[in-house]
């Protein structure tokens, strides 16, 4: 490849220093060869049983991988009567040292964390509608607070998206004193928690680190950390000893996962979780025409607005809208995991199955009229294709099946 | 809280999802006969089809004791597309409603648990966001989707947790859900659901002209709404069902853990 041809395939700033001293030569990488190196399209090909190369098919793949995961956590939940924390208060520590700009990930580790955190945040506060968030970041071995706990998405996507830039080195210890300094002071009924994604191998401390674990641990804060490079001896302590989880990326895809698997509630440690009933009350919206005075304004307003229902003025009761409160219900009748149903049933002929997903309508048959992969609810024994599986239990939170059947219902009824 | 963000539509295809509530113990006692509401539906639904050809109808009934998709004007099997013809839509409805409505009285026949008011609106709603989905999954080119309930029975308590879950995933996927009430109280759960997912709630005074309500309010596809003005919700009740079907409360108490 001569010199010219190698200017036009190369693209970034790294190459011209190849091309400055290696002229004609082709010492460095070419621009094809980078690209097929980031790319890695080998890893989207598999062997077949006859060793031929057949390209992964990612339907499948991805539905046996949500299987997994709902088989994990509804395993957890039955074994042990296990509690979840409904009101949490999560801090979030971003690692942006010099290790954030390595380009392991694309564009670089810093810019997919930025966007995987983004993606996070909505997710939280979907989840746990009752929470609070904060973010601090740790560069040059300072720790500094990006935006403080609050309830507002929006509020901390634009802190984060306003700063991005890496640099120094990363200190663990310096990010949980000032996490540590904030969580304190949370009521007992919150649960704290700390999620650190820290790309550094190591961590530059002012003093002894294994005294501040200690301090989190006395304080009840879980730490969970995600690592982005490799697994760290400090970090694995870390989680170990406040009861977090410890989780290394593999590749970007996994590293969403991990991200997104802290957006429901985790496990609450049984006996710092105390169950308080807290009284909260439901404002009345009231019409159109009516006026009143603004609370937090403190001046007179026309139009719909909110009167606390205890004394219509200001009590310092907390008030919450019903619906903000139901989004947490599903958590606490979650739906059952549907089973997949065997080959050997549905090519059984004296087994009728239906020709559609009784959700969608969606054609169960494979091409040939053969009945095709499907699912179905253990409780009222409706088949569902494999989309509207991951659908139900993802977001709906809701059997098409057993909402649609009134005897379906009146017989778990009476079971309980 | 606040109502549903706006999303922008480029252009007017839409997806009309009828929940059509076919309870026979609200339909006895109601003033408008089942059969003249249906003739109003109908023309609703021809009219939807006329407005816009790539619209599509999908209807589901809500029944007592069970919920089932009565029509879906994409399904190849609506007669006239070879003809050319307008698709036969009242003939293939009729035949399926009916057939409906007797298998449901037959699975009421096994239970004896007395005259339900209300009919099962958490089934139908979840169907028709399956559906839903399955249309947000064909490719970039789909329909612009919205749920119309037509719902007269009272509101169940026992389906206060299964319509909220309905009622949140619309909201994430940015589906409105459009209600015509026409019973005789307001119906609570009918109020969230179009308050939090950005829809029209409408309790028609005169039954006589439902169709007319029903061609002015819920015909227009969500691009054009931007430019009406649809009724408001007035002092939408937001109080708590308890999660157990008791009376609502105003000030009830929240546990911390579950």
């Amino acid at each position: 490849m001569n010199n010219g041809d190698g200017k036009r395939w190369n693209g970034g700033g790294e190459e011209d220093e190849d091309e400055d001293e290696d002229e004609g030569s082709g010492g460095g990488p070419d621009g094809w060869q980078i690209t097929y190196a980031d790319e890695r399209s080998w890893e989207s090909l598999q062997e077949d049983e006859s060793g031929l190369l057949r390209p992964i098919d990612n339907k499948i793949l991805y539905h046996a991988q949500y299987r997994r995961r709902i088989r994990s956590l509804s395993s957890q939940a039955t074994t042990a009567r296990i509690q979840k924390g409904l009101i949490r208060y999560l801090f979030v520590i971003i690692d942006l040292s010099r290790a954030a700009s390595e380009t392991d990930f694309r564009p670089s580790r810093m810019v997919v964390v930025a966007k995987l955190v983004e993606a996070f945040i909505r997710e939280f506060f979907d989840q746990n509608p009752l929470s609070q968030l904060g973010l601090v970041s740790v560069k040059d071995g300072v720790a500094q607070c990006l935006t403080e706990l609050g309830g507002s998405p929006e509020s901390h996507v634009k802190a984060l998206m306003g700063k991005l830039e890496c640099s120094g080195e990363s200190s663990l210890q310096n990010a949980l004193d000032l996490v540590h300094g904030y969580l304190k002071q949370i009521p007992s009924y919150g649960h704290r928690e700390v999620l650190v994604l820290y790309s550094a191998l190591s961590t530059c401390d002012p003093g002894d680190i294994m005294e501040t674990i200690q301090k989190c641990k006395n304080s009840k804060i879980r730490c969970s950390v995600i690592g982005l490079s490799a697994e760290l001896f400090i970090c694995k302590h870390l989680c170990q000893e406040t009861g977090g989880l410890y989780s290394v990326a593999l590749d970007e895809r996994h590293v969403k996962e991990l991200i997104l698997e802290h957006a429901p509630p985790p496990p609450a440690i049984a006996e710092f979780a105390i169950a308080n009933l807290l009284k909260m009350g439901f404002p009345q919206r009231a019409a159109e025409s009516s006026i009143a005075i603004c609370s937090c304004h403190k001046e007179a307003k026309v139009g719909g607005g909110y009167t606390c229902p205890r004394c219509k003025a200001l009590c310092g009761l907390t008030l919450i809208s019903s619906p903000h409160l139901a989004r947490s219900y599903h958590h606490l009748f979650p739906v059952v995991p549907f089973d997949e149903v065997p080959p050997s049933f549905l090519n059984d002929a004296h087994n009728r199955s239906p020709r559609s997903c009784f959700g969608c309508q969606q054609s169960l048959l494979n091409p040939g009229n053969k009945p095709g992969l499907r699912v179905s609810c253990p409780k009222c024994k409706q088949h569902f294709c494999l989309d509207c599986d991951i659908y139900i239990h993802e977001s709906l939170h809701n059997c098409p099946g057993c909402e649609s059947f009134r005897h379906s219902k009146s017989a778990i009824a009476s079971e309980e | 809280m606040a109502s549903a963000p706006s999303k922008l539509y480029a252009d007017d295809v839409s997806l009309l999802v009828v929940l059509l509530d076919t309870n026979p113990f609200f339909w006895s006692s109601f003033s408008l006969p089942f059969s003249k509401f249906l003739s109003h539906v109908l023309s609703f639904l021809n009219s939807i089809l006329l407005l816009n050809q790539f619209n599509q109808v999908v209807v589901i009934a809500t029944g007592c004791n069970s919920c089932d998709y009565i029509y879906d004007s994409s399904s190849a099997t609506s007669t006239g597309a070879e003809s050319g013809r307008m698709p036969a839509l009242c003939s293939d409805l009729l035949r399926k409603l009916d057939e409906f409505v007797t298998r449901d009285q037959q699975l009421g026949e096994k239970d004896s648990l007395g005259p339900t008011t209300s009919s099962l609106l958490s089934g139908s709603l979840s169907m028709a966001l399956c559906y839903i989905q399955k249309v947000f999954r064909s490719g970039p080119l789909h329909p612009q989707p919205r749920i119309l309930c037509l719902q007269g029975s009272t509101d169940g308590p026992e389906q206060y947790v299964a319509i909220m879950n309905a009622i949140f995933s619309a909201q994430r996927s940015m589906v409105p859900i459009d209600s015509c009430f026409m019973g005789s109280n307001n119906s609570a759960f009918l109020q969230q659901a179009s308050y939090i997912t950005g829809g029209v709630y409408q309790k028609p005074q005169q039954l006589d002209g439902l169709f007319q309500y029903l061609s002015t309010v819920f015909a227009t596809d969500l691009h054009s709404r931007t430019f009406l003005r649809l009724p408001k919700s007035v002092g939408v009740d937001f109080r708590a069902s308890s999660v157990f079907g008791q009376p609502q409360t105003d000030v009830p108490s929240a546990s911390n853990v579950k």
